[in-house]
């Protein structure tokens, strides 16, 4: 690696993937200035819990900081929080940030994420207590929001995870819960249908009222109550209404600066952008997974620190290729859902039900695994991942007959 | 205040204290090496895998099922193997030691 001494790496966006870009970098032997902005001021945290425990338990701020800030002194990581950064031009190698402050950069890490889709609903604006859950300050405001009313009526709009992570964390702090899902399932986007409607099921015996097909069309206040006016012709009396529609890439600095942008920042294998100066990051990458053989936008932990890894060995010179099998997981009631892989493109799902709420199902695209999704059922997850990474052959007969244990059923 | 002490693959001893949250919560706020905590706590990535020195194994006790399974995701994994965030600091794990195990 050349000396890195004199130089400076600066990362955009200090979540996930961009806090472990900067110590990684530390880690590979950077020795110059790494510089870490991000328009939130929080000390950078976890974000998963957000629509989970930190809404259900009374947990400390510094209890879900993804590093404590002697780290970030101690790794010599200059923090510029709650600072935006305006204007990148790649050939001065040059951005503006906060009130026309300009930083040179050696290397630039773009981890700029995401932001919570706002869809047009008229009346959205003018409405009280409606905010997405996407960072610490929407999750202050929807606890205090909760706790001032008497009344803990809360319509969600959307059903994806975060809507029902949020559900299901807002029902257990006693409020009245509404999901409002346009499309005829939950987790459309995202999910299978035998895992729709599990979910289903289990967010409506936990007593969620759940509306599919249902769009929020209006949004009003009539005698000092707020009504969410769906569609399918109901008003849903509203103390509280939590926006979990998606999100929307942050691309425009990208974008801006002149690189690759589709559905988010192409990069290649090395995370490096068409600028070789310029390399990005997490949610906000389109990348190549090479095990499917395809170009992915994904939403995860795992993505953000996997890319983290690979671009900080990559800057610090090592010859590094991304390659990992996509992994997630998912927390509600008392349930818990882990996936590894893709399913996109399966052309059959295989159901092994263990006990009561305990199952996994098993996405075959003709004789090739090509994910596991498993609900309370850990070890399905586990052998899943082995299976799918060795491309192990199974067969199928044998791992449906529910008489054998798992083990010897992909064996 | 309880003592734990960490053993990181360079072989480095550090002795750090704390009262509550997890193990693994300690070791990402004392910057022990190779305990990493990805998920944040929830048994969800393997990354905060420990090997607990044998004569502390039952003070400490063995894992879950859930984490039993999360642990074959880890080549490294042993009898001894626990992921630190499933092992809430308490009092009576005063002065174990624990080995990283990646």
């Amino acid at each position: 690696m050349e000396n890195t001494t004199d130089k400076i790496a600066a990362v955009i966006g200090a979540s996930h993937a961009g806090v472990n870009v900067a110590f990684n970098l530390r880690k590979e032997g950077w020795l110059g200035t790494i510089l870490l902005f991000d328009t939130d001021p929080a000390l950078p945290y976890h974000r998963p819990p957000l629509s989970k425990t930190y809404i259900t338990n009374k947990d400390s701020e510094a209890q879900h900081a993804l590093k404590p800030m002697v780290s970030y002194k101690k790794e010599g990581i200059e923090l510029k929080l709650g600072i935006s950064v305006n204007k990148i031009d790649p050939k001065t190698k040059q951005f503006t940030y906060g009130e026309g402050h300009i930083q040179n950069y050696d290397v630039l890490v773009l981890a700029t994420g995401a932001k919570p889709f706002i869809p047009n609903i008229p009346g959205l604006e003018q409405a009280k207590n409606i905010l997405p859950l996407r960072s610490l300050a929407h999750v202050r405001h929807i606890k205090k929001a909760l706790e001032q009313r008497q009344q803990k009526r809360v319509v969600v709009i959307g059903g994806g995870y975060i809507g029902l992570e949020i559900a299901a964390s807002l029902l257990k702090l006693g409020a009245k819960v509404t999901i409002l899902e346009r499309e005829a399932r939950l987790l459309a986007r995202v999910a299978s249908p035998e895992l729709s409607n599990f979910f289903s099921d289990l967010h409506q015996k936990n007593g969620i009222n759940i509306k599919t097909k249902t769009t929020a069309a209006s949004i009003t206040m009539v005698e000092g109550t707020q009504y969410v006016h769906g569609d399918d012709g109901n008003a849903y009396a509203s103390d509280l209404v939590v926006l979990g529609c998606g999100i929307q890439v942050n691309t425009a600095l990208a974008q801006e600066a002149g690189l690759d942008v589709e559905n988010g920042i192409k990069v290649d294998a090395q995370c490096k952008t068409r600028d070789k100066s310029i390399y990005a990051i997490g949610d906000c990458t389109l990348h190549h997974n090479p095990h499917y053989d395809r170009f992915v936008r994904l939403e995860s932990v795992q993505n953000a620190v996997d890319q983290s890894k690979v671009a900080a060995a990559a800057i610090c010179g090592k010859d590094i290729r991304y390659d990992s099998i996509p992994w997630f997981w998912s927390d509600q009631y008392d349930c818990k859902l882990q996936l590894v892989g893709l399913h996109d493109g399966y052309d059959e799902a295989l159901v092994r039900h263990e006990a009561k709420n305990s199952f996994s199902i098993w996405y075959f695209n003709q004789e090739e695994l090509l994910a596991v999704a498993a609900v309370n059922h850990t070890k399905a997850y586990v052998l899943g991942t082995k299976l799918i990474r060795n491309r192990q052959k199974i067969d199928k007969t044998k791992l449906a007959d529910i008489s054998l244990d798992l083990k010897l059923a992909i064996s | 205040m309880v003592k734990i002490t960490f053993i990181t693959q360079e072989n480095e001893t550090i002795t750090v204290e704390g009262n509550s949250g997890s193990i693994m919560e300690l070791a990402v706020n004392n910057t022990i090496k190779g305990i990493d905590g990805d998920c944040g706590g929830v048994c969800s990535c393997a990354t905060c895998h420990v090997h607990v020195a044998p004569e502390y194994m039952e003070v400490v006790g063995p894992p879950s099922e859930i984490e039993n399974d999360m642990l074959e995701l880890d080549d490294n994994v042993t009898e001894y193997s626990r992921l630190s965030c499933q092992i809430p600091l308490k009092e009576t794990l005063d002065g174990i030691v624990l080995k990283v195990a990646n």
